[in-house]
């Protein structure tokens, strides 16, 4: 364990992005969210949740993949990747850390996501514990711990000083560089972390969704779930928009479309949502025709399907980000008290 | 807090009554939820679902919007409508997209409504209760008690408050003001304008909270040179993810199919990107619903990334106001709109051009 007083961490800053880009929760027009850090950027590791998750640095909102150009009877294909420069994203939350993990499960099974994969490569992976929780968090319901956050390297911040723990071999090629700077933390520095984790964890047991349990998705519900009448009630307010899906750290669709510059064919990649009308279009449309089905489909693949073909892993890390920005209120916490562990048994009945 | 329990209590009795006597066969309000703040828009159908329903603070949300599919339902819904969401109700009955017939406006008092993004952003954390008392918010936190000014925590859209009155209702039924001081229920002292033939019980609610210029900001943005506009505008507009929010909630945007959703189009844009013309999305959809726009603040209510959007709109409103005369969208439903009719002393390009072109 190494630690570094706040005045030198602008030093710090600097020294990891000689070598790498260095991508830190800024400040920007008065929302925090992960920019590239240079020497006047407001860094703000106070802020506990920034608007969009990490998950652009590695499956971007939008990206081009490949180019066409025809010339006569010609087409040539044109490579058109910019995913190989290393960088460092400092400061992931824990749920945000796990939620990595969930995109992995996606897009490093085969057939491989290259550019994904290759991203993940590239990048080490900083983490920041939490010291103070909101009260919309709930990644203990998904076993996460967030004072213990893992990534390549961990890090805590308790009052000026920022401790930092090497935990992978990335995390320890990145330490070797920057080591100069920091001073070996002493006992009673570690006594300091302990007594500090566990004031944390006062906090998180009094946390109001401490309770929530996905107890009630997990026993083979699947069809009666899909079939609740619920969903009605639960859909009603949704107007369509694509936020709940673009802030998450965890969805993961994706249209691929082309587009003539004028030049040449862009075959580009966007992330996709789920409750828009026009997802997973076909020539004879959606498959959805309703908003009700749009909105089903977002939480039967975090809570039903998705762990169906996971060994149980729910594809959501709590980070609670849904809670708040969803424009009307609604988000996956009221859909999973729906049908909460005592209401299982009501879930069976209702088939 | 007791207050608002009561005025509940009430509210809920006043819906069991039309639901019970056939006047209604639902009602659209807002719902509890997990905290003190999420309210989501909903349609309750049953007395018995009614006791979720509630009314208070944080009930920003424009419920107008969701009556152009509930109107076209079998049967009458009683909305609960704010004054401010009454002149989107009225502009969408001019615009032809909500059955009158089938909706009964209960015009409800408002209380001004509170951004908990705004009182986040001023570092609240773990809020747990917010109370009032007086002009200050009492906010219980997991890391203690802690107080704002309740003007500070406002949404944008209330601080320029249109004001307390209806433009539309079939009844009202003002709960900011219902009880008076010695607690008993006043419903005789009405001080606002008597719509022909309709039934109105109660007070305006009071309004002595000084408002903001609508404007402020758009003269501070039209002072600016036009290379700072310029960044003002890409600063701001960078910021869009693409989500879509402020086009679905936006009562005014009522295309059954947006032109930026058809693939025909040849401008559908899934991507975000940073290009100029994703910044376009903004500007080109204030254009379509100039003219029609009420001012009504949602765009910027539900913005994810806290877009200022209003001000898009806002200087239109006053651009329209500046060479057209005076005019609000939804304050009645039948004057036509500035820009939906002719009239012969109407200004001419080059008038707006040399009345305000440079700005």
């Amino acid at each position: 364990m190494l630690k570094i007083y706040k005045n030198k961490w602008p030093e710090l800053f600097f020294k990891i992005s000689c070598s790498r880009e260095l991508y830190m929760p800024i400040e920007k027009d008065g929302q925090i969210w992960f920019g590239k850090w240079n020497e006047d950027a407001k860094v703000r590791f106070d802020e506990l949740n920034t608007v969009k998750s990490p998950k652009d640095f590695f499956f971007p909102q939008s990206e081009n993949i490949v180019a066409f150009k025809a010339k006569g009877k010609n087409i040539s294909i044109l490579e058109k990747r910019d995913e190989s420069q290393p960088f460092v994203v400092f400061g992931i939350r824990a749920c945000d850390a796990e939620s990595l993990k969930i995109l992995d499960r996606i897009f490093l099974a085969e057939p491989i996501d290259t550019f994904y994969k290759t991203r993940r490569e590239n990048a080490t992976i900083i983490t920041l514990a939490c010291s103070e929780p909101e009260e919309t968090c709930f990644c203990s319901t998904f076993e996460i711990d967030p004072v213990n956050p893992g990534g390549d390297i961990a890090t805590w911040i308790i009052d000026d000083v920022l401790y930092w723990q090497s935990l992978t071999k990335k995390g320890h090629t990145l330490t070797e560089d920057v080591k100069g700077l920091f001073e070996k933390a002493d006992q009673q520095d570690e006594e300091k972390i302990y007594s500090h984790k566990k004031g944390v964890k006062v906090i998180l047991s009094k946390l109001p969704l401490q309770d929530l349990s996905l107890e009630g998705f997990k026993n083979g519900n699947m069809l009666a779930i899909f079939n609740s009448p619920k969903w009605r009630e639960l859909s009603q307010a949704c107007i369509g928009c694509g936020t709940c899906t673009f802030i998450c750290p965890t969805c993961h669709c994706y249209d691929i479309r082309d587009y003539d510059t004028g030049h040449e064919i862009q075959r580009f990649r966007c992330w996709d949502s789920c409750m828009y009308s026009d997802f997973t279009r076909m020539s004879h449309g959606n498959p959805r025709h309703s908003q009700i089905e749009r909105f089903r489909q977002r939480f039967m693949h975090k809570l039903v399907y998705y762990p169906a073909n996971n060994e149980g892993v729910f594809a959501c890390v709590g980070c609670g980000r849904c809670i708040l920005k969803c424009p009307v209120s609604m988000n996956i916490v009221k859909v999973a008290r729906t049908w909460e562990a005592n209401k299982a048994l009501e879930v069976k009945n209702d088939e | 807090m007791q207050r608002v329990t009561e005025l509940n209590e009430l509210m809920r009795k006043k819906a069991q009554m039309l639901l019970e006597n056939g006047i209604v066969n639902r009602i659209i309000g807002w719902k509890k939820g997990e905290f003190i703040y999420d309210r989501t828009p909903a349609v309750f159908q049953d007395s018995d679902e009614l006791s979720k329903l509630i009314y208070d603070g944080f009930c920003g949300a424009n419920l107008s919007k969701y009556l152009i599919q509930e109107s076209k339902k079998e049967g009458k819904i009683l909305a609960l409508l704010k004054p401010c969401d009454t002149y989107s109700f009225n502009q969408l009955i001019k615009e032809h997209q909500i059955n009158r017939e089938n909706v009964y406006v209960l015009g409800i008092g408002c209380p001004d409504m509170i951004d908990i993004n705004k009182i986040r952003s001023k570092g609240f954390k773990g809020i747990l209760k917010i109370e009032e008392k007086e002009d200050e918010l009492i906010i219980d936190t997991l890391y203690g008690q802690k107080r704002i000014k309740k003007e500070k925590a406002l949404l944008e859209k209330c601080l320029s408050c249109k004001g307390k009155q209806h433009v539309a209702y079939d009844e009202l039924f003002l709960i900011d003001n219902m009880i008076s001081d010695n607690g008993s229920i006043n419903r005789s002292m009405p001080d606002c304008e008597e719509a022909s033939g309709l039934k109105k019980v109660g007070i305006a609610s009071r309004d002595s909270r000084p408002k903001k210029d609508p404007y402020e900001m758009v003269e501070k943005i039209e002072a600016m040179t036009p290379d700072e506009r310029f960044a003002f505008w890409r600063s701001e507009l960078s910021k869009c993810i693409r989500c879509n929010a402020c086009r679905n909630v936006c009562p005014a945007c009522v295309c059954v199919k947006c032109i930026f959703d058809n693939d025909r189009s040849g401008i559908a844009s899934k991507a975000n990107t940073d290009a100029f013309e994703e910044n376009m999305f903004h500007i080109i959809r204030a254009l379509h619903v100039a003219g029609r726009c009420t001012d009504c603040g949602e765009c910027s209510r539900v913005c994810p990334q806290q877009i200022p959007l209003h001000l898009l709109n806002r200087k239109i409103i006053k651009d329209i106001n500046e060479f057209y005369g005076q005019y609000q969208a939804g304050a009645d439903t039948q004057t036509p709109g500035p820009l939906t009719s002719f009239k012969h002393d109407d200004v001419e390009p080059y008038i707006i051009m040399r009345k305000g072109g440079h700005k």
